[in-house]
């Protein structure tokens, strides 16, 4: 087989070559392989770490979306309910909308989960082979001659630097995907705390919800003036009791002054006079003047 | 012979097994030479599907140098021109 993967496999092969290439002593080599090693599994698993954040983003998201998507449902069915078919078509046409965005959220969410799969299995591998090398640097110190131990640590060293080229662009995918859809997130995040997906005013409620508020303060407006008017012909004499009943309070004062005159007045009952005034300054005027009369 | 799939690990496959590949390849360097994506994604399945059939996974704590070097299933035209520029940087980390 020749052809594309064999120049892939040169590349790769080329640039381990050089990597190796750089160091003269074999012991520098391991060491500074293995130091490399550790510092890439770190980072698979940062990468595993950034693409499980965007992907619970996406989901946050979706979850949003959802519920505008019911809340424009509900506005729908409202504004039937209110015989305003223009605003109800509105309020659906306006769903279909997030539901498309909504959908091309499942599509990245997949993709997300996709990279992490991929994320994790690199860093299992390359865990798994971090470790058979550790072991076998071990071995090569201690046993080989340099010669000897120069041909093995290449053997090693190639070995795990195509795991770490495989592993290197994987990491380096996962981060271009992950920017490009947290580039993507971040307009659906901002059209979500905006509160208005579709409101080209950028006010907190859209305007389908301002138009049926309206609609319902309309009625409700109707609705206390017809109350209003009812209460008023039912019975005028209601309206002017409730106009006295305020200045109460500061009219509370008098009624000590007439809660003294008892006393003068009627001699059996002194004591009983003169408690109330002190309990509750608003009883008395009712009081005496129903013991009065 | 031992083929890396970039993104999956290493499989062991005979020389006849390695052998039956090339038709698989001549389509992938076609699709990419024409440009095709589709075309690539279906060559680059069919082949990669083969691998893991005739092949044996090696285990992920082997250190084993691969003879061929092949891209993940799901790669794109540009991810294979850019596999190809020697010019890129940091594909090897060591």
């Amino acid at each position: 087989m020749s052809g594309i993967f064999q120049r892939i496999s040169m590349i790769f092969r080329a640039k381990t070559d050089k990597a190796l290439d750089k160091m003269e002593d074999p012991r520098q080599t391991l060491d500074y392989s293995y130091q490399r090693q550790l510092e890439l599994l770190q980072k698979v698993r940062r990468g595993v770490a950034d693409v499980a954040t965007s992907r619970k983003r996406i989901e946050l998201q979706a979850n949003q979306l959802n519920t505008q998507a019911d809340k424009l449902t509900n506005q729908a069915q409202k504004a039937l309910e209110v015989g305003r078919e223009d605003l109800a078509r509105e309020a659906l046409t306006r769903r279909s909308g997030l539901q498309q965005q909504l959908s091309d959220l499942q599509v990245q969410h997949a993709q997300l989960q996709g990279e992490e799969e991929k994320l994790t299995r690199a860093s299992q591998r390359l865990q798994a082979k971090v470790d058979a090398f550790r072991t076998k640097k071990e071995t090569i110190k201690a046993t080989y001659s340099a010669a000897e131990a120069q041909t093995r640590i290449n053997e090693a060293f190639s070995g795990i630097s195509e795991e770490m080229g495989d592993v290197g662009l994987a990491v380096q995918r996962a981060e271009d995907k992950t920017a490009q859809l947290q580039a993507r997130a971040g307009a659906i995040d901002e059209l979500l705390a905006s509160g208005a997906l579709d409101d080209p005013t950028g006010t907190a409620k859209d305007d389908i919800t301002l138009e049926l508020e309206q609609l319902a303060s309309t009625s409700d407006v109707e609705n206390e003036l017809a109350r209003m008017k009812a209460s008023l012909g039912a019975g005028p004499a209601a309206a002017p009791q409730a106009i006295e009943g305020q200045p109460s309070p500061s009219g509370a004062q008098p009624p000590p002054s007439q809660v003294a005159q008892p006393p003068g007045l009627d001699a059996q009952t002194p004591q009983e006079y003169q408690a109330p005034p002190a309990q509750d300054q608003e009883a008395p005027p009712a009081q005496p003047q129903g013991d009065l009369r | 012979m031992i083929v890396r799939i970039l993104n999956e690990g290493q499989w062991h496959l005979t020389d006849e097994a390695v052998q039956a590949l090339n038709a698989f390849d001549d389509a992938v360097e076609q699709a990419v030479t024409a440009g095709d994506q589709d075309q690539l994604t279906k060559a680059l399945h069919a082949l990669l599907d083969r691998i893991r059939a005739t092949g044996t996974q090696l285990p992920d704590g082997s250190l084993e140098d691969s003879d061929l070097i092949l891209p993940d299933a799901d790669s794109t035209l540009e991810e294979m021109r850019q596999l190809l520029s020697e010019s890129e940087e940091g594909l090897i980390p060591g």
